[in-house]
């Protein structure tokens, strides 16, 4: 069975077309500013590479930095409505509390604290106040604010007055927006509106992003669903993807781990990838990305999201070198490697460049770097080494020999040994990502609280896996594929009685049509 | 001993020089000769991380309780900031606290009624007015919360707290040891509900907290331990809020100027380096109202084969190496990150973290007799003796 997968970067796109697990053509290609006819390009390149027939294709998996990207630069936001069901309660801590400045500002975000929410134990602190919503919603018609997130107390227990409270704006607003904070986050009130609240300012690129996958998807002859990857390397569809973009924000160093780890065979490892501008470290458990133990902020804005734990500095292929190569970055040519370095004819010295002259790597025209110091050139490549190494080193938890993974675009800038340890370069290692989205897995999640009277813990873990299950199934997983991944609970703690939180994840394969 | 507990004065200083825009932070301890000074929002990121080390692994989560704390000084201006000293013998001084489950905390925020209401509560039960608000802990959201309170009300937040760290009942506190009551008592929840209750013990007044708090949604704001100003000089760990700011400053300055931050921190506590390495295991024990369990931390590099065990209930409670208790309740533990100095909370331990255990030593009346019988190893139920942190390090 035919997939391609695709990584979206910010410096390069990749493609990869796989037969089962086979990698039967990859394709690397600049991102280019223009959504559809970048995605568009490596398509075609990688269909007619392969020689496959673009109708024998029966999935694409897409992994984009789109959003993320977006977010930290601040550009393309949708200006954003809230309303937090909690009244009487959370007055001293209001919606966007924590956040930096400059995108509080770029969200102009018009916040309503408004009466409702739950207890820890289902009861309502307040009931929904139709008059109250419809004013907040009234306010918005005002600002022309049509993306809207609406949070409540503990909505993870109960979403039903998140849910009505978007029919009441519907009322005012028929074609709103409206992200739940029960549909994206997690246990935290602030992280999980948080996360309603960027998903909601993604809104419009989410859709414009996703109707040109679909163009180029279509314009390029296939006729098969395609799905988006998202944080812990898994997928959703295209529709669910345009609802909730923030589910993607961490998907890049997860495909390019879940693909390393694909790869090469190994399911613990330290993995590098170095791309254009930054080398992403991080640590892969039975194949998995190790998940980060704390909140982890998107662009500054703190959410609670499971996002894979990664370190990362500033060297990649692009990273510009000083002339007399005792700085290394941070900057980065970027996108404009193809430009800009030596090695295309440009003016910007990169450590692209001095790794060709090292002879690390054979790329663009080797003689326009040959007049460069070579004492300068191997002391600034030993500096690189030092760098990734450190990087390996800090996330490495014993000194036991681990394999070390080296993937990515930019992988050429680490020698075969890395302090003690050897360096593995998988095969399609430039791709690793674009094969870790082909061959991502679907899941489902459960997390929220139970009441342990009439429940034991084990009946509990048990319907909250399958509720983790029939999200899975909903989301198109094969149901006899399906494994629990990882079970949590913790008890609430100083409360008498016996609540405990508890999280299920399971994964299992997409369902496809043979 | 460490220097935790010294009151010599340092070199003086004028009240509005110090505080985080101080280059570096003097390494002296807190400027007994000052008997007032002003906290703004700048420097309550400092006191919050300093809390969550004192929290030692408790305590609920630190940041919610910065952001609120911040949200109401930018909203009602800063704190004044006041020695215990500066209390006349019949001022009525009365501690401040959430109480409730973490989980909670973080789900529903207090109203801005809550604080308000308790103290009204508090000042009609007991038909006068609070000259001064305080912490009952150094550690944990709840020495932040007060900031926010004292902002609120305009009332001075004495510089002190009952316990020089965190714990999880209402009766371990320096006040018990002294038979101050920790009531009459008031809570208060987010409608605006209060209850002043009034009881034999402590000990009672920590089962009725519990079972109202959980009635009233998991969380409530408390007025407890109304004292006077002569009591609060016995009862009170002087300096402590100020502590907690120069524990956090420490953090951020070594941090900034990429010195280890752990290493600057253990300097300025007097602290003891207990283990190093990676947590490989967290068993959690499902008990009513208690997040309570081991984890297991194995040594790096050539010393992978050694095992740290840390206890917990709520907060670190006994840390042993290899089999032998190198630190217990009520000296205090401390779990940091190893790069940053970033404590760790014991709902936060998991797999794969990369720590630094770290003691240091308890208030010297928590080393009393009775202050062992309240919150020692054997009151959480271990069966393990205290051992002063400064004679089992220097054995270890």
């Amino acid at each position: 069975m035919y997939r391609i997968g695709i990584d979206v970067g910010g410096t390069n796109t990749d493609a990869v077309l796989m037969n089962g697990d086979a990698v039967v053509h990859a394709v690397k290609a600049a991102t280019s500013a223009d959504v559809m006819a970048g995605v568009l390009a490596v398509l075609r390149q990688v269909i007619s590479g392969s020689g496959v027939r673009a109708a024998d294709l029966r999935a694409v998996m897409i992994g984009t930095t789109h959003f993320t990207n977006a977010i930290v630069e601040r550009r393309s936001l949708s200006r954003v409505g809230v309303i937090r069901l909690a009244l009487p309660a959370t007055q001293s801590l209001p919606p966007l509390s924590g956040w930096p400045q400059d995108i509080a500002a770029a969200l102009q975000v018009d916040s309503h604290i408004v009466g409702g929410g739950f207890e820890f134990d289902g009861r309502e602190i307040g009931q929904v106040v139709a008059a109250e919503i419809h004013a907040a919603a009234e306010s918005f018609a005002d600002k022309r604010i049509d993306h809207i997130a609406i949070s409540g107390v503990f909505s993870l227990i109960n979403d039903a007055q998140e849910r009505q409270a978007a029919a009441l704006v519907r009322e005012v607003l028929p074609l709103a927006r409206i992200t739940l904070s029960s549909e994206v986050g997690r246990v935290g009130l602030l992280e999980r509106e948080n996360a309603a609240i960027l998903n909601a300012a993604l809104g419009n690129l989410g859709q414009s992003i996703m109707t040109a996958f679909t163009s180029a998807v279509a314009q390029a002859g296939i006729d098969a669903p395609f799905f988006i990857t998202q944080n812990d390397g898994t997928l959703m569809d295209a529709e669910r993807a345009a609802r909730f973009p923030i589910l993607t924000v961490a998907s890049g160093p997860t495909n390019s781990m879940r693909g390393a780890a694909f790869l090469s065979k190994e399911q613990d490892a330290i993995v590098v990838d170095i791309g254009g501008t930054t080398s992403d470290v991080g640590v892969l458990q039975k194949g998995f990305p190790r998940a980060a133990g704390t909140a982890v902020e998107v662009g500054g804005v703190r959410t609670n999201f499971r996002m894979p734990d990664v370190y990362s500095i500033g060297l990649g292929g692009g990273t510009r070198i000083s002339a007399d190569f005792e700085r290394i970055g941070p900057e980065s040519v970027g996108y404009r490697l193809h430009e800009e370095a030596l090695i295309f004819g440009g003016r910007t010295l990169t450590a692209s460049d001095v790794a060709v002259a090292a002879g690390l790597a054979d790329f663009g025209r080797r003689e326009f770097v040959g007049h460069l110091d070579r004492a300068g050139v191997d002391g600034c490549v030993a500096r690189m080494q030092d760098k990734l190494f450190a990087a390996v080193d800090r996330v490495r938890t014993s000194d036991a020999k681990v394999p070390l993974l080296v993937v990515g675009g930019g992988s050429v800038l680490a020698r075969a040994r890395l302090g003690d340890l050897a360096v593995t370069r998988p095969p399609h290692f430039a791709v690793a990502n674009a094969v870790g989205a082909a061959m991502a897995q679907v899941s489902g999640e459960c997390d929220r609280l139970f009441e342990l009277g009439t429940l034991t813990r084990e009946a509990a873990i048990a319907e909250a896996t399958a509720e983790a299950r029939q999200q899975a199934i909903a989301a198109g997983a094969r149901p006899q594929t399906l494994v629990v991944v990882d079970v949590e609970d913790l008890p609430l703690a100083y409360l008498a009685g016996n609540t405990t939180r508890i999280r299920v994840k399971v994964v299992g394969e997409l369902l496809l049509a043979e | 001993m460490s220097g935790r507990w010294r009151h010599e004065a340092p070199a003086p200083q004028s009240a509005g020089t110090r505080g985080s825009h101080d280059p570096a932070p003097a390494p002296a301890l807190p400027e007994r000769t000052l008997s007032m000074r002003t906290i703004d929002v700048e420097h309550i990121e400092a006191i919050a991380l300093g809390a969550s080390v004192y929290g030692t692994g408790g305590g609920g989560d630190p940041y919610v309780g910065k952001l609120i704390a911040m949200n109401m000084v930018r909203r009602h201006g800063p704190v004044r900031l006041v020695d215990v000293g500066t209390l006349a013998d019949d001022a009525l001084v009365v501690p401040v606290a959430l109480v409730g489950a973490p989980t909670v905390a973080i789900e529903k925020f207090p109203s801005t009624g809550q604080f308000i209401g308790a103290l009204e509560a508090i000042e009609k039960y007991l038909g006068r007015k609070v000259s001064a608000v305080m912490c009952a802990e150094a550690g944990g959201l709840n020495s932040t919360i007060p900031f926010a309170v004292a902002s609120q009300v305009g009332l001075p937040l004495l510089d002190g707290d009952l316990m020089g760290r965190a714990f999880p009942e209402i009766q371990m506190t320096l006040a018990t040891l002294h038979g101050i009551k920790a009531t009459p008592m008031a809570l208060c929840d987010d409608k605006g509900n209060s209850v002043v209750m009034d009881t034999v013990t402590n000990q009672y007044t920590e089962r009725f907290v519990r079972s109202l708090a959980t009635d009233m949604g998991g969380s409530a704001c408390t007025v407890l331990y109304p004292m006077t100003g002569a009591q609060a000089r016995l009862a009170t760990i002087p300096g402590s809020l100020t502590m907690l700011q120069r524990a956090g400053e420490t953090l951020i300055a070594a941090r900034r100027d990429k010195r280890d931050p752990v290493a600057a921190l253990v300097e300025l506590l007097g602290a003891r380096r207990l283990f190093e390495g990676k947590v490989i295991d967290v068993q959690r024990v499902t008990a009513a109202g208690w997040n309570r369990g081991t984890a297991t931390i194995a040594g790096f590099h050539g010393e992978g084969h050694r095992r740290c065990q840390l206890r917990f209930q709520n907060e670190f409670l006994i840390a042993e190496v290899d089999g032998a208790a190198v630190a217990t309740t009520p000296d205090l533990i401390a779990l940091l990150d190893v790069e940053t100095g970033e404590p760790v909370t014991a709902e936060l331990l998991r797999y794969g973290l990369r720590v630094t255990l770290v003691g240091f030593p308890c208030h010297p009346q928590w080393r009393t007799p009775a202050g062992i019988d309240l919150a020692g190893p054997r009151y959480f139920g271990y069966d393990v003796d205290y051992s002063p942190i400064d004679a089992t390090a220097k054995e270890a």
